[in-house]
């Protein structure tokens, strides 16, 4: 459980930002200049606000009534910073172990060994930072500030000055802890790739506000958010369990309560949560169930939305089962169909839509 | 020449490599608290501060040494109190001779050290703060660490101005043979007696050498360390 009530001036930019979540990976998402790294900064106590009070768990760090200003040094928050912040003159192994020792055998609940193996780190120990690629370094940097025994590990947009192939890299190993560790994780980002992917919470920022706070299927679906959360990211996403594989056709079926999906074969097991992302526009509407198709997907919704802007291209919003679903398509076919509120719909859904990308584990 | 060096000439450049290597490793951790208080903290009287700090750099030496000679004299104001109270003297004694040298020495090795404390990412004494690190921790294992190049230019800048140290060190604590005579002051000796020109040389040629060898091997350590902490 995190809760943040907190107040900042920075110069002219006017902070004030209150949620509280309780969630595995709690997504604090906003353009560069939403007053992410300001609320992050609060947490880890690395800059005071002006007022009022940051809990984690029954623990107070900060509160100004009650004149509580835990230092850094002794919150036990994990912190991983953009550019990793690895210390150019200590092998990797030297790193890792900064945090660790500084912690009482009480305090400890992640052996080293355990960091290295998960992170995979064994072959990188004996090297500096400087002959590390930047992949590498954001991975010893995680393994630092867990070694650390945090309480809960901040995240500072941990990808945005990697490559493609290093995001998906470190993104498989934060995908790991979330799945092994437990330990809970605030993950800052302005990527909607990356918010829906890890986050069950996400917190919404914008000009030092915040806009919505809520589980990510929903907050990041809203159509009303859309100037801070952005139009071409448009999609929906449905947690699901695995129900089968078939081998012949290399497919997966996965269930939720409003119908099945087929997907490319996954690597999961029968009865494993997925999680999946589907895009606006890779979804068409029916009013009839169509037959003799190519498309295997056909789910079965209600029109709760449909946008209200300018241009070619309108977002409709339908609920299936308790997932809402964005659905990108034209004026025309809007007007020629008739979708307004209330009416009932087919969603066509092509299965190679569903990429490796827009599947993870939940 | 029948030999390379005289037995007196050993003494003097025993006292002078005594005297600058003493000024070094005595004005090290001041020149370090220094550093880091002008790199790092921001409070009123600063610039005034720093200013002070760099005197000894603008003043002409014999100013200082004169001004040292009023202070730390046996009945100066700070002096009689060190001696009477401490049984330390400084003046005429080879100490004093270290004192002014780390005095005129102390702005070269504070500015060296500074700027290699300002060039340390601030943002990784933050990280290690969040590791579980005080402030005194940070300093030690991060800032201390990363700041080495600095510190061993200063050291050798201070070093080099040690052994050439002349108009401070003549003022406050004379010209005594076996005492307070460094080799600058032996070589302006040598100068002014008739037939001194032989032992002025051979004086002339150490300090050359021990010059060089100063730079070889600052940069040497320097080179080691930026290979230990690449920046």
């Amino acid at each position: 459980m995190i809760e943040v009530d907190i107040e900042q001036r920075l110069g002219t930019f006017d902070l004030r930002v209150a949620f509280q979540a309780d969630a595995p990976v709690l997504g604090l998402f906003g353009r560069s200049g939403a007053g992410k790294s300001s609320v992050i900064n609060a947490i880890a106590g690395t800059s005071s606000p002006a007022r009022g009070r940051i809990r984690i768990g029954d623990t107070t760090l900060f509160d100004t009534r009650a004149r509580i200003d835990v230092p850094p040094e002794k919150r036990r928050i994990g912190y991983v910073f953009q550019d990793a912040l690895l210390f150019p003159h200590l092998t990797v192994e030297r790193n890792l172990l900064y945090g660790h020792r500084l912690r009482s055998t009480g305090e400890r609940f992640i052996e080293p060994t355990r960091v290295v193996q998960l992170l995979g780190l064994q072959h990188l120990l004996l090297r500096r930072p400087a002959n590390l690629s930047g992949g590498e370094k954001q991975r010893v940097a995680i393994g630092r500030a867990l070694l650390a025994q945090p309480r809960i590990l901040l995240m500072d947009e941990p990808l945005a000055s990697l490559d493609v192939p290093r995001k998906t890299e470190v993104l498989d190993y934060i995908e790991r802890l979330r799945r092994e560790l437990g330990i809970p994780i605030v993950y800052v980002s302005h990527s909607v790739p990356e918010i829906t992917r890890l986050a069950d919470t996400v917190v919404v920022l914008s000009e030092g506000r915040c806009l919505a706070c809520g589980p990510v299927e929903e907050v990041m679906g809203r159509l009303d958010l859309r100037p801070a959360t952005g139009r071409y990211e448009a999609g929906a996403l449905i947690d699901a369990r695995v129900v089968a594989h078939d081998d012949a056709d290399q497919l997966t079926t996965l269930r939720f309560d409003g119908g099945e999906l087929v997907v490319p074969r996954l690597e999961a097991v029968p009865g494993e949560r997925v999680r999946t992302r589907i895009r606006a526009r890779d979804v068409s509407l029916a009013l009839h169930r169509p037959e003799s198709l190519s498309i295997l997907n056909v789910l079965r919704g209600t029109v709760v939305a449909v946008s209200d802007e300018e241009g070619a291209v309108v977002d409709v919003q339908l609920r299936v089962g308790g997932a809402i679903v964005t659905v990108r398509i034209t004026r025309r076919s809007r007007n020629e169909l008739g979708i307004v509120e209330g009416v009932e719909v087919y969603a066509l859904i092509k299965a190679v839509s569903f990429d490796q990308r827009s599947v993870g584990y939940a | 020449m029948t030999q390379l060096l005289a037995p007196e000439d050993l003494g003097i450049l025993a006292l002078s490599l005594r005297v600058a290597i003493v000024s070094v490793v005595a004005s090290l951790a001041p020149a370090i608290a220094v550093a880091y208080v002008l790199a790092r903290c921001r409070f009123p009287g600063r610039t005034l501060f720093d200013a002070v700090v760099h005197l000894p750099l603008v003043l002409p030496p014999v100013v200082v040494g004169y001004a040292l000679l009023m202070l730390l004299g046996r009945h100066g104001p700070v002096g009689s109190v060190l001696h009477d109270w401490f049984g330390i003297v400084f003046a005429f004694r080879w100490t004093g001779a270290a004192l002014a040298s780390a005095i005129m020495g102390f702005p070269l090795m504070v500015r060296a050290i500074r700027l290699s404390i300002e060039a340390v990412d601030r943002r990784l004494e933050t990280a290690a703060r969040t590791l579980g690190a005080s402030r005194t921790r940070v300093f030690a294992t991060v800032t201390l660490p990363l700041a080495l190049p600095g510190i061993v230019t200063g050291s050798l800048l201070s070093f080099a101005r040690g052994l050439g140290e002349f108009g401070a060190t003549i003022t406050f604590v004379s010209n005594i043979p076996g005492e307070t005579q460094t080799l600058p002051l032996a070589i302006y000796t040598f100068t002014q007696v008739p037939g001194g020109d032989a032992s002025a040389l051979r004086l002339s040629l150490i300090a050359v050498v021990l010059s060089v060898a100063a730079l070889v091997i600052s940069e040497w350590l320097t080179r080691r360390a930026a290979r230990a902490s690449p920046a």
